[in-house]
């Protein structure tokens, strides 16, 4: 009865839950960051043994990559704007004022309710229900491709892709505002060894993005999660001062922006004009019109993560700083 | 004892330790960390539902959800940071 | 039969250098010994697994990637140990013995 790896499974779980204590309860800021890194990687590692690698993929390289790149130089920024870049700890960056002993009461109580109610749904929740597992291996014949959660993903709920992608469309467009006229940090130097570095891993990131865009048809991959891992390209040679962008490049950026929410409205309404409902593809064209959108949104997601890691639109700063809104 | 069992309890643990954290914690940048423990809790409360008994494939629809999940939490941490930034900048030059 | 005892076992000594690993990054001094212990035990631990899971593969096709991930984990575990050491450098921290 007892599966050895059921072991395992508690080990990770209580390691995830400890995790998830210790960033929040880090007194240094960057420690903190480097817990939910580690604590964003163990959580992939499971999901990957509860079969589904995808997601696992997904949260590795966007939410617990990206994501841990922007909250470093996040940080990284506020010790530059603070004067705290030469101390070694960033204890915290808002001053703690303190809190009555009511506020804190209302919100353990709060918290308390809201977790024993998800404990009480989730325990009484029936298991392994009917999900839509026989609705989409009935359908999948049609999808055009062979691995469920890509047909899922570009075709049976196309419209929440494209929603998803114009939601980084806009995060992108709402960085680039609230950042105008921000004077950047300057970048540390990272040296000679870490060159060497970027320039070894970059052709091998450029492959193994590609083959995660090309294998997401038939196994787990795709357009998000090779998206990610080319975004990574785009982080080493900013990092790497390869590539510094520049106000001209303005243009272009904006196109790369763009490109995958046009591709993908523009087969929508392609479709629609063939008599068909929007995403209702032709079955024998599916797979054709799923790899062009795909293949364009990875190449938008690449760039759009890599300038919100970068932040600030590349324009011309003003020499005097007190001059910066108009 | 089930890995959905335990993993489903680990995703409630894991929320319950963000939404804590996102209400008493009073530095932005770790109210930010709060909130993306909150969505990788509900991301694994999904997967979990998604899981079936090894034989079984599992249920694309809620991997799709997760996925979709991740990318637009990475979309608001970007603007969140992004504001937090300016904020702090806002800030240090008014104490000039 | 055989194969999979080499390479349990190769693994379960890998398993051990990563643990020597974590008892120096735990117990040692400054910052350079730590970085010392980690970056050396787990590099000898982490080939030592990957050599015994390429034991266990199926095709040439996985034995190929498992040797470029050891490959791409050792470099950049060793420009990782090489940054901190150089920021530690830097800022003066590790001459601080605590």
């Amino acid at each position: 009865m007892t599966d050895p790896l059921i072991l395992f499974d508690l080990l990770l779980g209580v390691s995830v839950v400890a995790l998830a204590v210790a960033v929040m309860g880090a007194r240094d800021l960057f420690a903190a960051i480097v817990l939910f890194v580690i604590f964003g990687l163990l959580s992939a590692l499971a999901w990957a043994r509860l079969s589904a690698p995808d997601v696992a993929l997904a949260e590795a390289a966007i939410g617990t990559g990206v994501t841990g790149a922007l909250l470093l130089k996040t940080l990284h920024h506020l010790r530059y704007v603070t004067g705290q870049l030469d101390q070694f700890a960033a204890p915290g960056m808002t001053p703690a004022e303190p809190v009555p002993m009511g506020v804190i009461a209302a919100n353990a109580a709060f918290c308390g309710l809201i977790t024993l109610g998800l404990a009480v749904a989730y325990l009484g929740a029936p298991q392994g229900g009917p999900g839509f597992d026989a609705l989409v291996a009935e359908a999948m014949p049609q999808s055009g491709v062979e691995h469920p959660v890509t047909a899922v993903l570009l075709n049976f709920r196309a419209y929440d892709t494209l929603m998803e992608v114009v939601v980084l469309l806009a995060a992108v467009i709402a960085v680039w505002q609230i950042e105008r006229g921000l004077s950047d940090a300057p970048s540390p130097d990272l040296g000679q060894v870490w060159q060497g570095f970027a320039r070894l891993a970059l052709p091998a990131i450029v492959v193994v993005g590609t083959y995660l865009l090309w294998k997401g048809s038939e196994a787990p991959g795709g357009a998000f999660q090779g998206g990610a891992v080319l975004a990574a390209v785009g982080l080493l040679l900013l990092l790497s001062r390869a590539y510094v962008p520049r106000p001209a490049h303005r243009g272009a950026a904006r196109l790369l922006f763009v490109l995958g929410t046009g591709a993908f409205a523009a087969v929508a309404l392609l479709v629609t004009g063939g008599g068909r409902v929007a995403f209702q593809y032709p079955p024998d064209q599916a797979k054709t019109l799923i790899l062009l959108i795909e293949g364009l949104v990875t190449i938008s997601i690449a760039v759009t993560l890599a300038a919100l890691f970068h932040g600030r639109e590349p324009v011309a700063l003003p020499s005097r700083r007190d001059h910066h809104d108009t | 004892m089930t890995p959905d069992l335990i993993y489903g309890l680990t995703g409630i643990a894991v929320f319950a330790i963000g939404l804590v954290g996102a209400l008493c914690a009073q530095d932005r940048l770790r109210r930010v960390l709060a909130l993306k423990l909150c969505s990788v809790g509900a991301g694994f409360i999904l997967v979990v539902a998604a899981w079936r008994e090894p034989p079984a494939s599992p249920d694309p629809v809620p991997h799709a959800l997760v996925i979709t999940g991740i990318v637009v939490m990475v979309s608001a941490t970007a603007v969140a940071l992004a504001l937090i930034r300016r904020l702090q900048t806002l800030e240090a030059e008014a104490d000039e | 039969m055989l194969l999979d005892w080499i390479a349990a076992s190769l693994i379960a000594i890998g398993a051990v250098f990563f643990v020597a690993g974590t008892v120096g990054l735990l117990r040692f001094p400054d910052i350079y010994c730590r970085l010392h212990a980690l970056t050396k035990a787990d590099g000898l631990g982490l080939a030592l697994v990957a050599f015994g899971v390429a034991l266990l593969a199926d095709s040439a096709g996985e034995v190929f990637r498992i040797l470029l991930i050891w490959f791409f984990v050792a470099l950049a575990s060793a420009t990782c140990g090489h940054l901190i050491a150089r920021y530690a450098r830097q800022s003066g921290e590790g001459d601080a013995h605590d």
